[in-house]
């Protein structure tokens, strides 16, 4: 990867093995896509700073006028980013099997080693754009049955998120709270529970926490969980300078990450000292 | 749409446009003229995906519903 010019962060432990998806070993934990950027240029430069090597890319109509105009491809080096374009914007599982095919015959016509990647939506509902399970599950079925490689876009609802594994998707995706939202981890709890899930006899199972993320601590707090990886957008996209904030995303992972394999004390209610009792010159009280 | 064939051409629907294309021309036909060759996009035509590979063998006979996409930003 090429770097930066960001400060040095600490590199990963040596004894935590990268994060791997459908038999893809990536560098990076952190996942960004690549939209509401105000222009590709800065897109490039927040991909580049928070030192991303997989970017999640949407499929649309190519405009019938002024088709020579700026593809998003010419501003993304496919060689150094794994692209894994999305369902977005599909509300039936019929429709996100249709736009996947599209995404993987995009990939395929480029040569992509992730051709077969999809980061499958399915939405249930506008406002909220919170997925719609059912719709989730069979479309999982089929792209699994054609097979892709899934990435699957599903709440925190441990029990669907076991079931969208055992339908064979390649990483199970819980959302922290909903897209856009910036409100990041909102069910810690619920997450705990599907990593216990997901990763029961299988802790190497990737599991990647999508959606919501607001700012840094956000990030840190999905990492020290145990998640596998983090996917964000618009908290790097809508910051007020995103490339800083796209170098924030990238400590806060290692942070996160770090302090997961470290492990965090327990909490505990009342205090402990960290000087000793032994040898105070004043009186206890 | 009807797909009768006319002397202007045979009519077709593009990405939710209206659009007609010439009598016996093909896939390939249709993505040259729309500037397209060589670009990064992928067709369907009536939700089924045509690999570039199979442009020029696909011809149009009128009625096609197709879509042609790329990538764009998004998350």
């Amino acid at each position: 990867m090429a770097e930066s010019g960001a400060p040095n962060l600490p590199a990963p432990v040596a004894d935590d093995a990268p994060l791997a998806v459908g038999g893809v070993r990536l560098e990076s934990r952190l996942i960004v896509g690549t939209g509401k950027y105000a222009t590709y240029a800065e897109m490039a430069r927040c991909l580049d700073a928070s030192g991303t090597d997989c970017v999640t890319v949407a499929v649309r109509r190519e405009r019938l006028v002024n088709a020579a105009g700026e593809n998003i491809l010419d501003h993304l080096d496919a060689s150094r980013y794994a692209l894994l374009p999305n369902t977005a914007g599909c509300y039936t599982a019929a429709d996100a099997v249709r736009v996947a095919r599209l995404g993987r015959e995009l990939l395929r016509d480029m040569g992509s080693a992730t051709s077969e990647w999809v980061k499958l939506e399915v939405l249930g509902d506008r406002r909220t754009l919170l997925p719609d399970p059912v719709g989730t599950l069979e479309a999982t079925a089929q792209l699994v049955a054609d097979g892709f490689t899934v990435l699957v876009y599903t709440s925190d609802d441990p029990v669907i998120a076991k079931r969208l594994k055992d339908l064979g998707a390649a990483s199970v995706m819980p959302a922290g709270s909903p897209i856009g939202s910036g409100q990041g981890v909102l069910n810690a709890n619920n997450l705990r529970i599907c990593l216990e899930y997901l990763k029961d006899g299988d802790p190497s199972y990737p599991v990647i926490v999508d959606a919501g993320v607001g700012t840094a601590s956000d990030v840190a707090v999905a990492m020290e969980l145990g998640a596998d990886g983090v996917l964000l957008n618009t908290a790097i996209a809508h910051a007020r300078d995103p490339e800083r904030m796209a170098l924030a995303m990238k400590a806060a992972c290692l942070a996160g990450r770090q302090a997961f394999l470290a492990g965090r004390i327990p909490r505990r209610l009342y205090a402990t000292a960290s000087s000793p009792d032994e040898g105070r010159i004043v009186r206890p009280n | 749409m009807s797909g009768e064939p006319s002397t202007d051409g045979v009519a077709i629907i593009v990405n939710g446009e209206h659009r007609l294309t010439a009598a016996g021309s093909s896939l390939d036909d249709l993505v040259a003229a729309l500037g397209f060759s060589g670009r990064p996009v992928a067709v369907e035509v009536d939700g089924a995906v045509v690999p570039r590979s199979r442009f020029a063998e696909r011809g149009l006979t009128g009625g096609e519903r197709i879509e042609i996409v790329t990538f764009v930003g998004g998350g």
